[in-house]
């Protein structure tokens, strides 16, 4: 049955559009006929920032891309500029350097989980989840003094080293998360109305999501087995033992238990670095008056120098950040600042297929799928 | 004596104006103060100001239990979430209501320009009024009811009727996407949901052979064998489960929270109302929370009626009265927390899904039900 059109305008301000996104719906009733996302409302020109600053203080405005997991972003940066400098890195930097970005992996999942519930009309599940997160940013806080924007890992090694008291309160948090996973599944996953309302809901292929640029969780959830740490590992993940979690259904729900089985292989993770970590206290080749340009002794300060020069020349890295593929394209021409910085966000590359996941289907089906996608619009708009 | 005159049946009373006519007869006042009516030809004016007197310990009571039940809302909601719920405003936040009340008056009470007017102002009157008089024919206890109507139970569902008309008044008149959506839906959802809770309620009234809601409440006093109360519920557990389910449909509570759905629709019909005005739709979802589980009570739980009380000695005979009142408070309280806890535990469903459950389902089980019931009563099982 036809019946008039209506265009709804969802958002930039809506209680469920995860910030300031905004969909323009021509609806059929409550069908969505056709969905266009609308992009730019937290945009702050982080890239031509990038080319304005030096190296170092380039690095706190990442913090500000996907501010729920934002280790991985200082990381993602912090590895181009290295790679471009070609700076040593000793092994106990890399253990905190994981650890801080496995255990920001689970903060983003629980949140991405959490949110979704929200969004589908049960808040409990972000409530638990923030009281979790809560730990974990905790010790956040006891590692850099910041919770969400942290600044901490530098070019060479992390600020700081780990303070007395950490291992024993992450060992509790990994102790009591376990248990809390089993919670959220019996709280979630054991619920039919969950299940109606995310089975055979947005299903992408797996070749389109390929073609969409997809990465992450998302990606496998719809059965592409594609994780960066295993198949072009990076720092110290060639020595860990981890699984890629796949699923092959390409649905809302397959994205949501990707995600929780992505929680216990973090956990998983982060057992084997407290186990392995080197006991030597050097985190940072500049911590012993070394250069890490150089590796001679310098007479800057103990900390690393705040205005270097890398070789001109360019360098694409790229991570697996909680909600994908985090790349960044940094070009030097031999100055103290990049001459430009590219930052291929995984958020916004996700965010792309919306129009094609939810054509036809309702309003909350939206909602749900959406919310699958786990976006923080810090990233999509830099 | 008064009390134990009542219970030894002795002293029946049909409803609440009785009563008050006997206490002030006991206590020798009421001759005197009919003389004066008398001397001036107005007793009719007596008799108004006894009911008038009524209506307004009612109109108090549901205020008091409205506020009651918002606070209690969020601690059970707090409960459950792993927090505390409001703390600060007298002993264990118990005033939160009053505050919340001063503020919604001191707020600007404003019509959207292109809304109108008159619609969107009488619209929270329309819903407010019908959910008071769901009250009327609600029997709180033994001779504490308004006025027993033979059609009492025809009568509620009559009143509950008029609400949807008044959601689609100021969804309209809100001239909002939005709100309009979230009337619609609403609208959709009341109408397919009267159906299976009017057919579940018709199995009932087969098995007393009375619309009168003291009537129902007295058949199932008793027990079966010494100690199963006659209660409807075990007669028609069925019925019970599809008028329960219903009933919450009904209240528009999460999973059937799609008047409002929040996450979707903003907040549904009354997105643009605010100040007293969004306080009255406020205090009718509460009014109805609280008159709809009384009728759950009243139709399958025994209402006020205590199964084991005529084993209790006689001396203590007094309180019994009393205690049918706390017996039947209890009881719906019982089913208020049923819905708090449900709205923490499960996600909201989708529109078709709903619509698909009410007619495909839950109609078909309670005609099948009714007609089971009618069955048995012909073949003199029951």
């Amino acid at each position: 049955m036809e019946s008039d059109e209506l265009f709804i305008n969802m958002g930039p301000v809506h209680p469920s559009t995860h910030g300031v996104a905004r969909f323009k719906l021509r609806m059929d009733g409550e069908s969505i006929k056709e969905c266009t996302p609308v992009i730019g409302y937290l945009h702050r020109g982080t890239e031509k920032i990038g080319e304005m600053k030096t190296y170092l203080q380039f690095i706190p405005y990442t913090d500000r891309l996907d501010y729920i997991a934002a280790f991985p972003n200082n990381y993602a940066y912090v590895k181009a500029v290295e790679e471009l400098a070609g700076i040593e890195v000793p092994l106990r930097a890399e253990y905190i350097r994981v650890l801080t970005m496995e255990l920001n992996r689970i903060v983003n999942h629980i949140v991405s989980i959490g949110s979704l519930l929200m969004d589908l009309g049960a808040a409990t599940m972000i409530m638990w989840g923030f009281r979790e997160r809560e730990n974990a940013l905790q010790l956040f806080e006891m590692l850099c003094g910041a919770r969400m924007t942290f600044n901490y890992i530098k070019p060479g090694g992390v600020r700081e080293d780990i303070p007395d008291g950490f291992i024993p309160k992450l060992n509790e948090f990994i102790k009591d998360m376990e248990k809390r996973i089993v919670d959220y599944e019996q709280l979630i996953n054991g619920n039919e109305i969950f299940h109606m309302r995310m089975k055979n809901i947005g299903v992408i292929s797996g070749k389109d999501a390929v073609n969409y640029g997809w990465t992450g969780p998302t990606l496998r959830g719809s059965g592409v087995d594609y994780d960066l740490r295993k198949y072009e590992p990076y720092s110290i993940y060639p020595d860990l033992d981890f699984k890629v979690c796949v699923r092959k259904e390409g649905d809302s729900y397959a994205r949501f238990i990707v995600r929780m089985d992505e929680m216990k292989e973090s956990l998983h993770i982060l057992r084997q670095v407290v186990d392995n970590m080197p006991a030597t206290k050097l985190i940072s080749m500049a911590e012993y008056g070394i250069s890490p340009m150089t590796g001679t002794p310098t007479a800057v300060s103990t900390y690393f120098p705040r205005i270097f020069t890398p070789p001109a020349g360019e360098v694409y890295s790229r991570i697996e950040a909680p909600k994908g593929e985090l790349g960044f394209y940094v070009v030097s021409d031999g100055t103290t600042k990049p001459y430009r910085v590219k930052i291929r966000s995984p958020s916004f590359c996700n965010l792309t297929a919306i129009p094609s996941l939810v054509k036809g289907l309702k309003i909350g089906d939206l909602i749900a799928a959406f919310g699958t996608i786990d976006v923080v619009l810090g990233d999509v708009d830099r | 004596m008064l009390f134990l005159a009542m219970w030894t049946g002795d002293i029946m009373f049909e409803n609440t104006y009785e009563l008050i006519v006997f206490i002030l007869n006991f206590i020798g006042i009421y001759d005197p103060i009919y003389n004066v009516f008398e001397m001036f030809g107005l007793e009719y004016l007596l008799r108004i100001i006894i009911v008038l007197a009524e209506i307004a310990a009612l109109f108090v009571f549901i205020l008091l239990t409205v506020m009651f039940l918002t606070w209690m809302e969020r601690k059970v909601v707090a409960m459950v979430q792993a927090r505390y719920g409001p703390m600060v405003t007298g002993p264990r936040g118990l005033l939160q209501p009053v505050m919340d009340g001063v503020k919604l008056i001191g707020k600007e009470d404003i019509i959207p320009a292109k809304a109108d007017r008159w619609v969107f102002t009488l619209a929270p009157f329309l819903i407010f009024i019908p959910a008071l008089l769901v009250f009327i024919p609600l029997p709180f206890g033994e001779s504490l009811i308004i006025s027993d109507l033979n059609v009492g139970l025809l009568y509620i569902i009559a009143i509950s009727a008029i609400s949807p008309i008044a959601i689609l008044m100021a969804g309209w008149a809100s001239n909002n996407k939005y709100s309009l959506m979230g009337a619609i839906r609403a609208v959709a959802q009341d109408i397919s949901y009267t159906i299976p809770l009017a057919l579940a309620a018709i199995s009932v009234v087969l098995l007393t052979g009375s619309l009168s809601t003291v009537d129902i409440v007295t058949a199932q006093s008793g027990t079966w064998f010494g100690f199963i109360p006659k209660w409807f519920i075990f007669l028609q557990p069925l019925g019970f489960i599809l008028f329960l389910i219903a009933s919450i449909a009904e209240m528009g509570r999460i999973p059937f929270d799609f008047q409002e759905s929040e996450s979707e629709l903003v907040a549904g019909f009354f997105t643009e109302y605010s100040g007293m005005k969004f306080a009255m739709f406020f205090l009718a979802e509460y009014a109805h929370l609280f008159s709809v589980s009384a009728i759950v009570v009243t139709l399958f739980l025994g209402g006020w009626s205590v199964p084991f009380l005529s084993s209790i000695p006689a001396t203590f005979a007094v309180l019994i009265p009393i205690i049918s009142l706390a017996a039947f408070v209890i009881k719906t309280y019982v089913i208020i927390f049923f819905a708090m806890w449900l709205r923490d535990t499960v996600p909201r469903m989708r529109i078709d899904q709903l619509l698909n459950i009410g007619w495909k389902i839950m109609i078909p089980l309670a005609l099948l039900n009714l007609l089971a019931t009618a069955i048995l009563l012909t073949a003199g099982v029951f």
